[in-house]
């Protein structure tokens, strides 16, 4: 049996860095990738300097984000941003088996898991940890999936938060089939209307699972949110390698609003998100939302993302922290003093204290546990096959006594 | 008992009207898939379900199968249970992802609180002079599946019952139709719908017969039961036992049948290698070794892409390839 002590790595920077990385200027001027702005069309509220950016489009949307409101987004931002730091220490202390880094996109997270209402659904990939956080998902489940002990066991309906998914880009199906259903369910079209949103990343855009998904949708008017967060990086693709031209684009020839928000701006990336969640509980369909960000880290810990991209790129990201410009913005408007921002710091390390305790002390599942829900109904094939399995482990309980 | 209660039926109007029941005793049963609407499917087997109960419960897709089962998926997480047809099997492999990773695996990944109560029509087999990509039988590769059933009917009854029984699972199950026999008329049977079904997970004996037993599934159920009656003529008495179903395996009667006969042959159109009649093979030998006469033979299609449909007569197992089979068994 594999365990997390046995999965190896690569050192990081063992590898030379790929020159081709550089975008070059016509590719920025696309934005296809862009190192310092996200193109014309970028949607902003916050920026990395803590700049309050107005618009009358969005600036409802996030009406009621007060001074708390905000030190709330600050602090979520926070303690998801030292759970990921500590995930990501424990993988490489061996007591994880990987870890999937979301570093730098605690602001496409956060904001838009924060516009969903209850009733809503999301659709995660694997590297939406910021957005179980916001669905109410306790991160220890979610660490489950990296300690190999379970495969996504929070109650999916409770939180309103589907399980985890590897392969990439069956989710954007399976929530385009779940928005479906709302509609089928008459939830679309007033007050009390649901939506779903899904998440994906740039790479996933090359899947044709999620043209499926866009077609679908919008042939029957879903009230989906396709959140694409272009975190640059298909692992060591760019986002060049996956469009001729940037991705919120593509929502015109399926006949559906595409829009790119500032990924790293959490509060744009909550107004657009809530901005697409009416519209598709409206009945208007689906909305694709582009955030444009940036994975700080590497794919997963089993990546070294030193082979392919430059360091410069990386020190450029690094100005457009999503978290710093909250903090700069609560900072220089008083909305916040350093009894706050060192409270919220204390906060995040209890909590990651917490995790860590947890995860060193997780109990492994029992063997049976193989067998168990293969069927909703039961299978006399595997039953047998259980019955034989526990029989020979009972084997050597019975020669351990003697 | 009243006249409607009883009616003689194709295996294609059999499983149309089985799918009217179960959307009649369920709102939730929705039908999806390409041309099932208006058309009624390729095969006409939806015919007159949108007409009755609206384009909201059967549901004229666009054409991709992965987005059929990926939205299939989403539907039942919502609470429908969904009824995909993919028009011919060899289509089927665009959603083949969708089937493996997600619709067979979501139950286990989350420990029972998502089900997928999923049926996936699949028109298989060959025998009908087609084109390529529209005889294949890939059940096997589904049958090998964790998280999957699968079953395939041979007959009007059990298709009646069997795709009412199937919907009303919990469980996503690959429904195998043998194609060829649709329309036939040969098989049209008498289905009485107040009668109690057979469970969906049980093969059959469905001749009785002490020198040889033939097991087999879906379209070969019927090669089989025209072999047993030229076999009759020379004095040679087959037990052909339908399997039924496929995934689990129900051996039980066909390890009862073996101790009997003490011979065995595993009849299929798949390909063998690495199939069904392979697994067959494998646990007759393991649970029967003392009771065989002869080894187990299987009778199959060949380990190559489906031929050209003018080759097709010889690629299909036939009465006689079944009978040479026979000869060979009983002669070790």
């Amino acid at each position: 049996m594999s365990s997390p002590e046995q999965w190896t790595h690569p050192e990081p920077g063992a590898g030379p860095a790929a020159e081709a990385a550089q975008p070059s200027p016509e590719q920025v001027i696309a934005g296809l990738r862009a190192t310092s702005e996200g193109g014309e069309e970028l949607t902003q509220l916050l920026t990395p300097e803590g700049e309050r950016v107005h618009s009358s489009q969005f600036d409802p949307y996030i009406a009621d984000i007060d001074d708390e409101a905000l030190r709330g987004l600050y602090r979520d931002m926070v303690l998801v941003r030292r759970a990921d730091r500590e995930a990501n220490a424990m993988q490489r202390q061996g007591q994880l088996g990987i870890w999937v880094p979301l570093l730098g996109q605690e602001a496409a997270q956060i904001g838009s898991g924060r516009a969903m209402r209850k009733t809503d659904m999301a659709f995660p990939s694997y590297r939406e940890h910021g957005v179980a956080y916001a669905r109410g998902v306790d991160l220890k489940e979610v660490l489950g999936i990296f300690r190999c002990t379970d495969h996504s066991s929070w109650d999916y309906k409770e939180h309103g938060f589907h399980p985890y998914c590897i392969v990439i880009g069956n989710q954007v199906l399976n929530a385009t089939g779940y928005a479906m259903g709302q509609k089928f369910d008459g939830k679309v079209g007033d007050d009390d209307g649901e939506a779903t949103i899904t998440y994906f990343g740039d790479g996933a855009t090359s899947q044709g699972d999620v043209h499926e998904g866009f077609v679908w949708a919008a042939v029957y008017d879903a009230p989906l949110v396709f959140f694409c967060q272009n975190n640059q990086w298909a692992i060591s693709e760019p986002t060049e390698r996956q469009s001729r031209l940037p991705l919120y684009q593509r929502a015109r020839g399926y006949g559906f609003p595409g829009i790119r928000v500032d990924g790293n701006d959490v509060l744009a990336c909550l107004a657009v998100t809530r901005w697409a969640l009416e519209e598709c509980r409206a009945g208007n369909g689906p909305v694709l939302i582009e955030a444009f960000t940036y994975r700080m880290d590497a794919h997963t810990t089993t990546d070294d993302p030193t082979r392919y991209r430059l360091s410069d790129e990386l020190e450029e990201w690094k100005l457009k922290d999503p978290i710093e410009r909250v903090r700069a913005y609560l900072a220089r408007n008083g909305g916040a003093d350093h009894d706050f921002f060192d409270q919220v710091q204390a906060d995040a390390d209890a909590f990651a204290e917490d995790l860590r305790e947890y995860c060193f002390n997780m109990p492994e599942p029992p063997p049976e546990r193989i067998f168990s829900n293969v069927y909703a109904e039961n299978s006399p094939v595997l039953d047998a096959q259980r019955e034989e399995f526990l029989s020979y482990l009972d084997g050597f309980a019975a020669a351990g006594e003697h | 008992m009243a006249n409607e209660d009883i009616q003689k039926l194709t295996i294609g109007k059999a499983i149309n009207l089985g799918l009217r029941r179960s959307m009649e005793a369920n709102n939730r049963v929705i039908v999806m898939g390409e041309d099932v609407g208006k058309l009624g499917g390729v095969f006409r087997i939806t015919d007159g379900l949108q007409k009755d109960f609206g384009e909201q419960r059967v549901l004229d897709t666009p054409l991709a199968e992965s987005g059929i089962i990926g939205t299939a998926v989403g539907l039942a997480v919502r609470g429908f249970r969904p009824v995909c047809e993919i028009q011919f099997e060899g289509f089927i492999f665009p959603g083949f992802d969708q089937i493996v990773s997600q619709v067979a695996k979501l139950h286990y990944r989350t420990q029972g609180k998502v089900k997928m109560p999923i049926v996936i029509r699949v028109p298989f087999g060959g025998g009908i002079g087609a084109v390529e990509h529209h005889s294949e039988s890939p059940e096997s590769l589904f049958a090998h599946v964790a998280g999957l059933k699968v079953v395939s009917v041979s007959n009007a009854v059990d298709a009646y019952w069997g795709i009412q029984q199937a919907i009303d699972s919990d469980d996503p199950i690959l429904f195998f139709e043998p194609k060829r026999l649709y329309h036939s008329g040969a098989m049209r049977a008498e289905v009485d719908t107040t009668a109690t079904p057979d469970p969906l997970f049980k093969s059959r004996v469905v001749r009785s017969g002490d020198s040889v037993t033939v097991v087999a599934y879906g379209p070969s159920v019927k090669v089989a039961l025209d072999a047993a009656t030229a076999a009759e003529e020379e004095g040679k008495s087959l037990e052909v036992i339908d399997l039924r179903t496929l995934s689990p395996l129900d051996l039980g009667p066909v390890f009862e049948s073996v101790r009997k006969t003490g011979r065995l042959i595993a009849l299929s159109e798949a390909p063998s290698e690495s199939s069904l009649t392979s697994e067959i093979a494998a646990r007759v030998q393991q649970e029967c070794f003392y009771s065989l006469e002869a080894p187990v033979l299987r009778v199959t299609g060949f380990d190559t892409p489906y031929p050209p449909a003018k080759l097709e007569e010889h690629y299909l197992p036939d009465l006689d390839r079944v009978l040479h089979a026979v000869d060979r068994s009983l002669g070790w």
